[in-house]
């Protein structure tokens, strides 16, 4: 019992758990799914699809938070990404056609890598704080997409970019899939390779793993190109679902809810030991957190105060000095909690 | 006591020299003196192109354009000094107008509603100050979970823009000091100045300010040295607070209306003016007139944008983008040289 207790997933979990409970208490056919015209329905679908765009950033946000970082400008990205695919898929002659299609998705990822490029530049070549680094093209970021999409929002008609964010393939939602897809990629370069352990050793000390013969710096800089291009991926996603390029509404505070949910995770952002499990379930809460909202009857004006309200609790169950103090005159726990 | 307000400056080499001096400003002011001379070039550049960009009453408007900003920016100057951020200060804005606004129409007597307000916001960064400092929790998270809390009760109380009809509010809105025929700033200004006089006054030459400091430069050595740091850091939060909600009612006042989507993105525009300034965002070092300063090139990037007429909004962002990256660059570089 005291490992499951200490178990840093165990109150995000729990969290999970209350949120999806109280869905089960106020409707009644929340945990239904069903198969209509081959395509699942049902709302824990609906989580799913929807929370594909915030794990996307959430990952990245996980390994730049490992080497000590942070990425503010992930939802620009976002923008911007989305911004160019609907800019050249309005040029194409045949949208419908899959190549082209192909080749703007290649096209706008290519960019975000080139953002990513930068920011990772600012942070390990000339040294400046990510945060401030990351800032700059978190503000000049949003104003490039609306340079690209003209201050307006485009709209697009393109079978095959559609598929991206609202499409299925057997029977599960695509965006869903690339998701997935990603979480397995990331998985299998930080836990099988060495890659995580470097990760980590940047994040606990950049001199010292210096000192030992890692390229500190190179490892910088890819985190930031990752977390860029899942952040293009997201943006892709969240503007085929809409099918329209808004550069104002994409990925809007994404980089908080992204922070947030690597934080629910368990994710120190000091940096050094990360979760990538924890993330994902931190971004899923966020999304279940939103869903909930709506499907438990909470007006919309609440939403946000409903999240403060879940945020502060987790922040504070997570905090070992808030449970020492609380709880620790009954001396049932310690007050360290292995991070 | 030693006098810290002015370091010893070494007498040497003059005779070396021969009596030739050269002017070689403090490594801690060139920031600032970089944003000044920014500064005249972005106005000389106005003057020159812009016919009647030179009158007293454009540069005056700027002040009475971002009276509000200036006020909340000195505020989180305090908070980076000690290497914190406050990312809540746009939203106590939304909650404060919102607030005043309510009550306002519900007939409550300005008398009353003023001091209440201020006490919102007050109480608001105190809360997140203890939070950030009992149960270590890390600003960036507990003013993130302090920004959605305040947005969200904003939301909670109103969700349509409120007009404000108050007697005593308008005529505060309206109250203008003349110099001469059309030259004239508003009482915000003269709020801002004096929040500003007191601020710098404080830094300078107060314990507080001091311990400002040396929190900013290194919180260990500070508490060891038996420095009240825990004290200082709520204080920092605190006083935040208040600037925010200082600046919330400047904006209710500028805009005669109460909305919680007020404010929205303002606590960018407030840490990019502390940046442009030549605040160190790791604290530590800077001053409360380069923040002015980078208030002033904030609000002269959109007169002049104004002025051009043909140039769209989103050039604002990506000419802060670019001026946060090139102060950054800067600082980056004296900071270098100094060591």
């Amino acid at each position: 019992m005291t490992t499951l207790l200490r178990h840093r997933l165990f109150w995000p979990a729990a969290v999970l758990v209350v949120l999806l409970a109280s869905n089960l208490i106020f409707s009644n056919n929340f945990f239904t799914i069903t198969l209509q015209d081959g395509h699942l329905y049902g709302s824990l679908i609906d989580i799913l699809r929807r929370s594909a765009p915030l794990v996307l950033v959430a990952l990245g946000m996980t390994l730049v938070i490992a080497t000590g970082g942070i990425d503010l400008s992930v939802g620009s990205v976002m923008a911007i990404s989305g911004a160019l695919a609907c800019l050249l898929i309005g040029d194409l002659s045949n949208p419908d056609a899959v190549g082209p299609v192909l080749l703007v998705v290649g096209a706008a990822i290519a960019l975000c890598l080139v953002f990513g490029l930068w920011n990772g530049f600012l942070v390990a070549v000339l040294g400046i704080q990510p945060i401030i680094a990351t800032l700059i093209l978190m503000v000049a970021g949003r104003g490039v997409a609306q340079l690209i999409t003209g201050g307006q929002i485009l709209n697009v008609r393109s079978e095959p970019y559609r598929v991206i964010g609202a499409g299925y393939f057997l029977a599960v939602p695509v965006s869903f899939l690339i998701a997935a897809a990603a979480v397995a990629l990331t998985v299998a370069l930080t836990r099988r390779t060495a890659l995580g352990l470097l990760l980590e050793s940047v994040g606990g000390s950049p001199t010292a793993s210096r000192l030992a013969g890692i390229r500190s710096r190179r490892i910088t800089i890819m985190v930031y190109v990752f977390a860029a291009a899942f952040a293009g991926v997201a943006g892709l996603i969240y503007s085929s679902d809409v099918s329209s390029a808004d550069s104002n509404a994409a990925g809007n505070l994404i980089e908080l809810n992204a922070i947030l949910a690597v934080v629910l995770g368990g994710t120190a952002l000091t940096g050094g030991r990360f979760s990538i499990a924890g993330s994902v379930l931190g971004a899923v809460i966020i999304t279940t957190l939103d869903i909930t909202a709506v499907s438990v009857g909470v007006p919309v004006e609440t939403t946000l105060l409903f999240k403060a309200v879940v945020v502060i609790v987790l922040c504070l169950a997570q905090s070992a000095t808030f449970r020492a103090k609380v709880f620790g005159r009954f001396g049932t726990r310690r007050a360290e909690v292995p991070a | 006591m030693i006098d810290v307000s002015t370091p010893p400056t070494p007498q040497k080499n003059r005779s070396i020299l021969g009596g030739r001096r050269v002017y070689r400003p403090n490594t801690k002011h060139i920031p600032v003196l970089a944003t000044l001379a920014l500064l005249i070039v972005m106005y000389s550049i106005g003057v020159y192109n812009y016919e009647s960009f030179g009158d007293t009453q454009v540069f005056l408007n700027i002040f009475v354009d971002n009276a509000f900003l200036l006020v909340v920016a000195v505020g989180m100057t305090f908070v980076i000094l000690t290497g914190g951020i406050d990312l809540s200060v746009g939203a106590v804005i939304a909650l404060t107008t919102t607030v005043a606004a309510t009550l306002l129409t519900a007939g409550w007597p300005a008398g009353v509603v003023l001091p209440l307000v201020l006490l919102i916001g007050t109480v608001m960064g105190l809360g997140m100050g203890a939070v950030i400092h009992f149960f270590k929790v890390e600003p960036f998270i507990a003013t993130l979970a302090g920004m959605f809390l305040a947005r969200g009760l904003a939301l909670l109380i109103d969700r349509n823009s409120i007009p404000i009809t108050n007697d005593f509010w308008t005529q505060i809105a309206q109250k203008r000091f003349r110099f001469d025929d059309g030259v004239f700033i508003s009482l915000n200004v003269v709020i801002a100045a004096i929040v500003v006089l007191i601020a710098a006054l404080v830094l300078a030459w107060t314990r507080f300010g001091r311990n400002v400091y040396a929190i900013g430069g290194n919180a260990d050595s500070a508490l060891l040295m038996g420095l009240p740091v825990g004290r200082t850091r709520i204080a920092v939060y605190t006083l935040s607070g208040f600037c925010a909600s200082l600046g919330g009612v400047l904006y209710s006042f500028y805009t005669s209306s109460g909305y919680s989507l007020h404010g929205q993105g303002l606590e960018l525009d407030a840490i990019a003016a502390v940046v442009i300034g030549g605040v160190l965002l790791t604290g530590g070092s800077g001053y409360v007139l380069g923040t002015v300063l980078g208030v002033l090139v904030l609000g002269l990037i959109q007169t002049i944008i104004t002025f051009q007429g043909d140039l769209n909004s989103w050039w604002t962002r990506i000419v802060v983008g670019i001026l946060l990256f090139a102060f950054i660059v800067l600082q980056r570089l004296v900071t270098r040289k100094a060591k």
